[in-house]
């Protein structure tokens, strides 16, 4: 799956999360889910398990305490891809 | 089981406390009891001169039957030392049948849909004496032991 695939996927699914709308405008790997698009704690566990169900992989514990931008959450995806 | 554990463990105290009895918990659902004392402190305000229980506070009845003592149970299943729980309700929708009345005495029923990353989301319906459904909805809360 090629990069841009990945970090479109996971901009639709973070969409209905985000508070902050203007941090969707200029969305990259850089973007930080608490920062940037204001998504709460209770709703990024929405999110991964919205990323799960969309690529078919399972996020352990400790990949999800690193997913702090979308580059992590793409890195986290394409690893365990490429490990399935 | 000894559920008597978990509800000393919960976190409220009155006039905020609605749970009286758990009747069954384990890995995927909660059962439990609560009596709306006729001299609530909401009753005389909620509605003037007509006292029927808050729709918030059903909701709450909801949430701490049906996902903060199946939560405190599953935190206690994965890890035995309960020091300093944290709570914060994320998300609730729920939709409202028939109205609960001083005296009455409700069930609350709790179904998991998930538990992942401290996040626990449930469905979670209310009865009267009648077994007649008073409200139901999905419930979602963060939960976690300080401690770890």
């Amino acid at each position: 799956m090629k990069e841009k695939d990945i970090l479109d996927a996971i901009k639709k699914i973070v969409t209905p999360y985000t508070q902050r709308k203007e941090g969707l405008e200029n969305f990259s790997k850089e973007t930080d889910f608490i920062k940037d698009l204001e998504v709460n704690s209770a709703n990024l566990v929405d999110v991964i398990l919205d990323v799960e169900d969309k690529f078919d992989i399972e996020i352990d514990n400790d990949s999800m305490e690193g997913m702090l931008t979308v580059g992590d959450a793409k890195n986290i995806i394409e690893r365990k891809l490429a490990s399935a | 089981m000894d559920y008597k554990n978990i509800l000393e463990k919960l976190p409220y105290s009155s006039p905020f406390l609605f749970v009286d009895e758990l009747l069954k918990v384990n890995e995927k659902s909660a059962e439990g009891i609560y009596n709306f004392p006729v001299d609530s402190f909401f009753y005389k305000g909620h509605f003037k001169n007509n006292p029927v229980t808050p729709g918030v506070i059903l909701t709450e009845c909801m949430a701490q039957i049906g996902v903060v003592c199946l939560g405190i149970f599953l935190l206690q299943n994965e890890k035995n030392d309960l020091n300093d729980i944290k709570l914060a309700l994320s998300s609730s929708e729920v939709e409202f049948y028939l109205p609960v009345y001083p005296g009455e005495t409700v069930k609350v029923i709790s179904e998991k849909l998930f538990y992942r990353f401290n996040k626990l989301k449930c469905e979670v319906r209310m009865y009267d004496k009648e077994e007649k459904l008073i409200c139901r909805g999905k419930i979602a809360g963060m939960i976690k032991n300080e401690s770890e």
